[in-house]
C-alpha cells in the first residue's frame, strides 16, 4: 500500500499531560511524528493539535484508533484526503548587509514574507507558506548565509 | 462542615460502593490511613508487598466483575504496582489504583519517595490522573471508576499529593459530577450484523472463538444461545476459558500454542470463524498468514483498535459482546441459523480429531502434573475458583481443569506475570469467602509473591496453593529442550527449599506428595483444611506441555509428543 504524508487534527483536553499521552501513543505504538503544532482553541478547555505523519492507509487508521482510545482526546480527524491548505512558518536570523540585502528581500517578497526585526547588521525574517515553498525559500536563503532558523509544524483548517 | 481530602476520598469510594481495599501504608498516605481508622464498612487488607495489592485487586475484580481497588504510598509503593497495572491493562481488568504522592509544592524536586507515577504508568494504564486541587478530588475518583469499568475495561491510577489529602474543603463546595470528554460515537452495528447473518447462513464449518470480552461483557448466556442457534463448536483463548462450559459436547478446548489439537485443527479448517471479544494474541494465532486460512472471519469486539490489528476480518462488529450477540439473535428472529443437519458433517470431523489426539499424558512412577490437576478437578467437581501462576502450571491448568462457569479461571494472560496467582487467589477468596479458591503454581512462580501467604494467614483466608514442583522454570526449560539443544541455561532451580516448612513458618498448613499414590490424599486433606494450605507436589521434572505449536509456525504444525492415538 502506498505510503503517503498524512495530516491528523486532534481536539483534546487542554491538560498538562495531553501532549505526552499523544506523543507517547505514537512512540509506544511504533509510529512517527513528522511535525506537531499545538495551541488552545476558542474554548480554553480544548487544545487543537495538528500532527503530520507518514504511513499507508492501514497505519493511519491504526493511529486514529489508538488516539481515539485516549480519554482526553475528543476528536481525531484525518485531513489528508481533504487536500486542505497546509501552512507552516519559519523565522530566520541572518546577516543583512548592503551586499545581500537586496537578494534577501527579493526572496522574502517572492514568498510574501517580511522582515520583522533588524539591527547591528542582522535581520529576522518571517515566512509563511506551503512546506515545499518553505523548503525552497530556506535553500535559497541558505546560500546567502543563514545564522539560525526555527520552523513550526504544519497547520491547516 | 469542612471535609479533609482523606474524607472526600472515602466519601467518593463509598459512592462507588467500594467495601474492599487491598493496600499498604506509607508516609504519603498516612493521613488517608488515619481516616481509614475511623471508617466503617470499608475493609482494608494489608498485603505484604504492593505488587500483591494490585494483583489481589485484579483477582477480586475478575472474580466479581466489580472494580478492584488498591491503595499504596508514593515512590516505591507506587512503582511496586506497575507490573500489576500492566497486567490488568493487558487483560482489560477494571481496577483503580490510588497512589500517594509527595506534597504539591515538592513535586518535581526529587523529594523523598517521589516518582512521576503518572508518567511511568501512562503507557500501561487505561488512564491516570494527578490530582492537583482538592476541588478535583471527589470528581476524579468518580471519573476513575467510570473509566475503569466502561467500554473496554482497564486499570486507572489516581495519584494524590499528601497536602491534598490533608487539605480541607467546605462540604457545600464539593462537586462530584463527572466531567469527561464525550466518548467516540458508537458505530451502528445493524448493517454489520446483517452481513454477519448472511455469512453464517452459508457456512457449513463454523467455529466460535470466545475471548475475555465475553466474560468482561457478561455475555456468557448469549454466547450459549448463539452457539446453539448455529450448532457450532466453541473454542476460547486462555482469557475466554469459562465463557463456554468445559464439559459441553461442542467445547473444543483452548486455542493456540498450547491449545488442543482439535481446536487448532478446527480453526485451521473452518469456513467461518466467529471471534467474540478477542484480540488475536500471537499465542493464539501463531503464524498469522496461516491462521484460519479457509475461513471468513466475523470479529466482534468493543475496542475498534482490536479490529484488523492482527487478523483481517471480513465483517467487524464494534460493540459490547452481549449487545452484538443479542442483536444477531434478535435479527435472526428465533430462526435456527444453521441446523444440526447443516453442521453434522463438520462436527463429525471434529469428533474424529478429538478421538485421534485427545489431551492425555503417560503415567509413570513419578507424579505427573496433569494427574494432579485432573484429581483436583475431580475432587472439586469443577466448582473451585482456579487462579494460576504463569508457565507450564498455567497451561496444564487451562488444559486439564474443565471450566463450566464464568469467572472461575483467573490467570495472567496478556502479560504472563509470574507471581500473579497467589495474590489473585487472595483477592478472589476475599470476594467469595465460602468458595474454594485454588492457586495452581509452579515452584518458580510461587516464589515471586510467596510473601502473600502471610496475608492469607493474617486474614484467615483459606486459599489453597497447589505447587507443581519440578525443580525447573519449566516452560523456559521446555523451550530449551525443544529448541536450544537441551542447554538448560539458568532454568534449574536446585533448591533446598522446603515448601512444607515454609508454609508452616508463615502459619499456613504445608503438605507434600512425592508419589502418585499420595496425590489424592494430599489434595483431599488440603482442600478439606479450612486454612491457608500449601501443597507441594514433586512432579516429573522434565514433563512437557503438549500440544505445542512451534513458535512462528502455523496452528496445524503441532508437536504432539505421545498424544496421538491413531493415524488420522
Amino acid at each position: 500500500m502506498e505510503i503517503k504524508k498524512s495530516v491528523i487534527s486532534i481536539l483534546a483536553s487542554n491538560k498538562p499531560d495531553v501532549l505526552a499521552r499523544i506523543a507517547g501513543t505514537f512512540s509506544g505504538r511504533g509510529f512517527n511524528i513528522d511535525s506537531i503544532t499545538a495551541n488552545v482553541t476558542g474554548n480554553p478547555r480544548i487544545t487543537r493539535i495538528i500532527i503530520t505523519t507518514q504511513g499507508n492507509q492501514d497505519t493511519i487508521i491504526k493511529i486514529e484508533k489508538e488516539l481515539n482510545r485516549l480519554v482526553d482526546v475528543h476528536q481525531v480527524t484525518d485531513l489528508t484526503s481533504l487536500d486542505l491548505p497546509l501552512r507552516e512558518m519559519i523565522l530566520i536570523r541572518m546577516p543583512m548587509t548592503g551586499e545581500n540585502h537586496e537578494k534577501i528581500m527579493e526572496i522574502v517578497d517572492r514568498y510574501h514574507g517580511e522582515v520583522i526585526e533588524t539591527g547591528s547588521g542582522y535581520g529576522i525574517l518571517e515566512l509563511t507558506g506551503k512546506k515545499e515553498d518553505m523548503d525552497n525559500a530556506l535553500s535559497s536563503l541558505e546560500l546567502l548565509g543563514i545564522d539560525d532558523f526555527v520552523r513550526t509544524g504544519s497547520v491547516t483548517l | 462542615m469542612k471535609l479533609t481530602g482523606s474524607q472526600i476520598l472515602f466519601k467518593a469510594l463509598r459512592e462507588e460502593k467500594v467495601d474492599t481495599i487491598f493496600g499498604y501504608p506509607g508516609g504519603s498516605v498516612i493521613d488517608l490511613y488515619d481516616e481509614l481508622f475511623h471508617q466503617e464498612g470499608i475493609k482494608h487488607y494489608l498485603v505484604r508487598h504492593e505488587q500483591g495489592a494490585v494483583h489481589a485487586a485484579d483477582g477480586y475484580a475478575r472474580a466479581t466483575g466489580k472494580v478492584g481497588v488498591c491503595l499504596v504510598t508514593s515512590g516505591p509503593g507506587a512503582t511496586n504496582t506497575v507490573t500489576g497495572i500492566a497486567n490488568a491493562y493487558a487483560d482489560s481488568i477494571p481496577i483503580v489504583i490510588l497512589t500517594g504522592q509527595v506534597p504539591t509544592h515538592m513535586i518535581g524536586k526529587d523529594a523523598f519517595q517521589e516518582v512521576d507515577i503518572t508518567g511511568i504508568t501512562r503507557p500501561c494504564s487505561k488512564h491516570n490522573f494527578l490530582v492537583r486541587k482538592i476541588d478535583d478530588l471527589g470528581r476524579t475518583i468518580r471519573e476513575a471508576f467510570y473509566i475503569a469499568h466502561s467500554g473496554r475495561p482497564g486499570p486507572v491510577l489516581v495519584d494524590i499529593p499528601k497536602d491534598i489529602l490533608q487539605g480541607t474543603l467546605e462540604e457545600t463546595e464539593l462537586f462530584m459530577e463527572i466531567h469527561l470528554p464525550p466518548e467516540p460515537p458508537k458505530e451502528p452495528i445493524d448493517e454489520a450484523c446483517a452481513a454477519a447473518l448472511t455469512m453464517i447462513r452459508t457456512a457449513r464449518k463454523p467455529v466460535i472463538f470466545a475471548g475475555g470480552g465475553v466474560l468482561r461483557g457478561k455475555a456468557v448466556s448469549e454466547l450459549m444461545t448463539f452457539a446453539n442457534c448455529i450448532h457450532a463448536p466453541v473454542t476460547a483463548s486462555l482469557m475466554g476459558l469459562g465463557a463456554f462450559p468445559g464439559t459441553h459436547p461442542r467445547w473444543l478446548g483452548m486455542l493456540g500454542m498450547h491449545g488442543t489439537y482439535y481446536a487448532n485443527m478446527a480453526v485451521s479448517h473452518c469456513d467461518l470463524l466467529i471471534a467474540v471479544g478477542v484480540r488475536f494474541d500471537d499465542r493464539v494465532t501463531s503464524k498469522v498468514a496461516e491462521f484460519a486460512p479457509h475461513a471468513k472471519i466475523i470479529h466482534i469486539d468493543i475496542d475498534p483498535v482490536s479490529i484488523n490489528k492482527i487478523v483481517k476480518s471480513h465483517v467487524s462488529i464494534i460493540s459490547d459482546c452481549r449487545e452484538a450477540l443479542h442483536r444477531l439473535l434478535s435479527m435472526a428472529g428465533g430462526e435456527v441459523l444453521l441446523s444440526a443437519d447443516q453442521t453434522r458433517e463438520w462436527l463429525e470431523q471434529i469428533e474424529k480429531w478429538k478421538k485421534a489426539v485427545p489431551l492425555s499424558y503417560c503415567r509413570s512412577a513419578k507424579i505427573k502434573p496433569q494427574y494432579v490437576i485432573e484429581k483436583l478437578y475431580e475432587l472439586t467437581r469443577g466448582e473451585a475458583i482456579i487462579t494460576t501462576e504463569v508457565g507450564q502450571n498455567q497451561m496444564w491448568a487451562a488444559q486439564f481443569y474443565r471450566f463450566d462457569h464464568p469467572d472461575t479461571f483467573i490467570s495472567s494472560g496478556g502479560l504472563g506475570t509470574m507471581g500473579f496467582g497467589l495474590p489473585a487467589a487472595i483477592g478472589a477468596q476475599v470476594a467469595f469467602p465460602d468458595r474454594l479458591v485454588v492457586d495452581i503454581a509452579g515452584d518458580g512462580s510461587i516464589q515471586m509473591n510467596i510473601q502473600e501467604l502471610a496475608t492469607a494467614v493474617h486474614y484467615n483466608l483459606p486459599v489453597k496453593v497447589v505447587i507443581l514442583n519440578n525443580g525447573f522454570l519449566g516452560m523456559v526449560r521446555q523451550w530449551q529442550e525443544m529448541f536450544y539443544g537441551r542447554r538448560y541455561s539458568q532454568t534449574e532451580m536446585k533448591q533446598a527449599l522446603d515448601f512444607v516448612k515454609l508454609a508452616e513458618a508463615f502459619g499456613a498448613v504445608g503438605l507434600r506428595a512425592t508419589k502418585p499414590e499420595e496425590v489424592e490424599e494430599v489434595l483431599r486433606k488440603g482442600l478439606e483444611t479450612p486454612r491457608a494450605v500449601m501443597m507441594d507436589f514433586h512432579v516429573e521434572p522434565e514433563e512437557q506441555v503438549y500440544p505445542m505449536v512451534s513458535p512462528g509456525a502455523g496452528l496445524t504444525d503441532m508437536k504432539l509428543g505421545n498424544l496421538r492415538r491413531d493415524a488420522d
